[in-house]
């Protein structure tokens, strides 16, 4: 089995897994304690816990503050529902992640799509419609690895005088943070941490009114406790990527020479130079996927983002694009990172391949 | 570093070493459960099976949703509850009351939901167990009143679940890390998904993120290890030798008239502050905490014993002592040197 699902979720790295360990300690150790008891063994965990944020912290601006959520959804969630003046309008570019696109619509605001390009690119010079208090613009796409101008719209945005929002959970610990955005989230489990924990990065001066209470944790802005084996493995996986980022990106720029010289026919959706180079996703048009998915059941890739799978819709970043429904239906997404091989890759490329022609037959 | 001697316990629990093996097998299931490929449909598989496991294990005949933990799980049970007017009881844990505001059901002096003047609503919350006091609401007379109205009944189970059996409610919060699993995991059990607006995603499009999976792993092993509750005897023994002594010191048991968990218990020396009692065990290596680990370290005194009439002054003398499946009398002889020590210390200071 070959994993190549990389925009999915990651490979837990081995030195995440061994720095949650020590927080995973039974009644023989103190490493279970709550980081929010003010007793000694609760003392240690709340190091462990600003440990970790520093870490993360390391991932992005100057600047700013890191608040521990659950995961990027939530981020996502505490940032539009929780921010400063929520009677203003959303702008949100048309391939947000659907954390974006459905609590923006759920927010029940007034609410714009920024459309793409062909490329799957937002046009920094779009027109902020009057009244905008928020923007959203994603750092690279899940789907097809595109990166946006984040900083230009930020720009724009302050000038309009609404905030931007960056899901940076496709790029985070891979490319350097978007510079110009107000809030920003991650994810750990997209850059080889565990999951069930991502962050909310708040730039100084921000605001925001809390969407879950209770025991005023994280400065009052997200109440529950935090769990030190969580925020342990997200910073050392945050840790590693800081450590790592030009070996990784040189990894994967190899990964995709090889898939761009071994797929000459297959059609790249999305821009070949603005992307994350971790990401193909590939059209051969009347490719039936989920038979190719069928005869390739040791690879595991993915028709589109993981949270639409099975859902049967055509994927709404590919529609932006301007596709057409059956080109969106024969297009696939293959994801490579720091753990996939290249001989692997290779052989599982050329079977992908073989496979998808014998259907074209 | 010293052994801690760890009596804080409704805090948060270590983890069984079931559920850490568990979660590390959990670790070697790191696909996406959303994924339509081999390695997804494992973790979904696996997913599923523990959705099963956590109900078969509560005996839970409903759905059950899995969250990041009980503060999330109220938030959802709360916030997209199909009802219009909502109440909570005075005593519940802050993740409740900063939710409901307001008006709130007010309780005896034993920190009890009084059942026969019960308000009228569409939703009413009551706590299971207090994490500060222990005392047990009568949730079976409360859910009777409540379903006799048409209403729903929103239980917070944090503290009680593995200790007591579940109570009739509609909506029931649980919390892993009280019970031996760690913290950043829970779930809300759903009587009806009528009952709650959905907000899409995953759990069934009512609550969205990637599942940790490893951790709902630690959740349902933890649930499974709680049926073996004998150690629950040993901690009322060693609970009530604790209160014995204690009164001795001049003490008094918050709630004693109330029926409560035996792992926890409230304790108030009258002119001495809970925080000279904390540090005091501290240095010794004595992990207790006053009133929740929430609010420990705040200086606001505890809205569950103000809503109990205690004085503030009062309030900030309650320290609490609770007690795990590997606590020992030992430890309980050593908390009650460390006190007793204390106590004569601040006589001999002529101490108020």
């Amino acid at each position: 089995m070959i994993y190549l699902d990389y925009q999915a979720t990651t490979p837990l790295a081995p030195e995440a897994r061994e720095a949650m360990l020590a927080w995973l300690g039974g009644p023989e150790t103190s490493g279970f304690a709550n980081p929010h008891s003010p007793h000694r063994p609760g003392r240690a965990a709340a190091a462990a816990v600003e440990l970790a944020r520093e870490q993360v912290a390391a991932l992005l601006p100057a600047g700013g503050r890191v608040i521990f959520t659950s995961g990027a959804t939530e981020a996502i969630n505490l940032a539009i529902l929780g921010r400063p003046h929520r009677e203003g309008r959303i702008l949100a570019s048309a391939i947000e992640h659907a954390a974006v696109l459905d609590t923006a619509r759920a927010s029940g605001t007034a609410f714009d799509l920024i459309p793409v390009n062909g490329e799957g690119l937002v046009d920094a010079e779009v027109p902020i419609p009057p009244g905008t208090d928020l923007v959203c613009l994603m750092q690279v796409n899940n789907e097809i690895g595109t990166i946006q101008p984040v900083a230009e719209l930020a720009r724009r945005a302050h000038d309009a005088g609404a905030l931007l929002l960056c899901d940076a959970v496709q790029g985070a610990g891979k490319i350097a943070a978007p510079e110009g955005a107000d809030m920003i989230a991650l994810s750990a489990h997209k850059l080889y941490g565990p999951k069930g924990i991502g962050a909310l990065w708040l730039r100084e001066g921000v605001a925001l009114s809390p969407l879950l209470h209770g025991g005023g944790q994280e400065g009052g802005l997200r109440s529950g406790t935090l769990s030190p084996a969580l925020c342990a493995g997200f910073g050392a996986a945050a840790a590693l990527c800081t450590n790592l980022r030009i070996s990784d990106a040189a990894h994967v720029e190899k990964l995709w020479t090889i898939a761009r010289a071994l797929l000459p026919h297959w059609a790249l959706n999305g821009s070949e130079t603005q992307r994350w180079h971790g990401n193909l996703n590939l059209r051969l048009p009347g490719l039936d996927v989920a038979r190719l998915m069928s005869d390739c059941r040791d690879i595991a890739f993915s028709a589109g983002s993981a949270c639409a799978s099975g859902s049967g819709r055509p994927s709404h970043v590919l529609r932006a694009l301007g596709l057409s429904a059956a080109d969106t239906k024969s297009s696939i997404r293959i994801g490579f990172g720091r753990y996939t091989g290249e001989g692997e890759f290779a052989e599982a490329l050329r079977r992908i391949d073989a496979v998808a022609s014998l259907q074209m037959d | 570093m010293r052994k801690t001697i760890y009596l804080d316990h409704a805090a948060t629990t270590p983890v069984l070493p079931a559920v850490r093996e568990a979660v590390l097998r959990g670790f070697a299931l790191w696909a996406n459960p959303s994924s339509q490929h081999a390695r997804g449909r494992a973790a979904r598989a696996a997913l599923e099976d523990a959705r099963a496991r956590v109900a078969g294990a509560l005996g839970w005949e409903g759905e059950v949703i899995f969250t990041s933990g009980a503060t999330e799980a109220l938030a959802i049970g709360w916030g997209r509850a199909r009802a219009e007017r909502k109440l909570a009881s005075a005593v519940e844990h802050p993740a409740l009351l900063r939710l409901a505001g307001g008006a709130l059901i007010p309780v005896d002096s034993a920190g009890r939901v009084v059942a026969g003047v019960l308000p009228e609503a569409d939703l009413i919350a009551v706590q299971q167990v207090n994490n500060e006091t222990g005392v047990i609401q009568p949730l079976a007379e409360i859910a009777a009143l409540v379903r006799g109205r048409g209403g729903v009944l929103l239980a917070d189970c944090a503290q009680g679940v593995g200790k007591l059996p579940l109570p009739d409610a509609d909506l029931l919060a649980i919390a892993g890390h009280k019970l031996g699993a760690p913290p950043g995991v829970g779930a809300l059990l759903v009587r009806d998904f009528a009952l709650l607006e959905a907000s899409g995603g995953q759990e069934r499009g009512y609550r969205g993120g990637t599942e940790n999976l490893p951790y709902i792993l630690g959740l349902a092993t933890a649930l499974e290890a709680a049926r073996d509750d004998a150690w629950l005897a040993g901690a009322a023994d060693l609970r009530a030798h604790l209160e014995v002594e204690l009164r001795a010191l001049g003490a008094e048991v918050i709630a004693a008239q109330a029926e409560r968990v035996p792992t926890i218990g409230a304790y108030r020396l009258p002119g001495v502050s809970a925080s000279l009692v904390l540090i005091s065990c501290d240095r010794l290596g004595i992990a207790l905490s006053a009133g929740s680990a929430c609010s420990s370290g705040s200086m606001k005194p505890s809205d569950t014993l103000l809503a109990m009439g205690l004085s503030e002054v009062q309030a900030r003398e309650v320290f609490r002592v609770s007690i795990g499946r590997e606590t020992t009398s030992e430890d309980i002889a050593a908390l009650l040197a460390a006190i007793r020590a204390m106590v004569e210390r601040a006589k001999g200071q002529g101490a108020r």
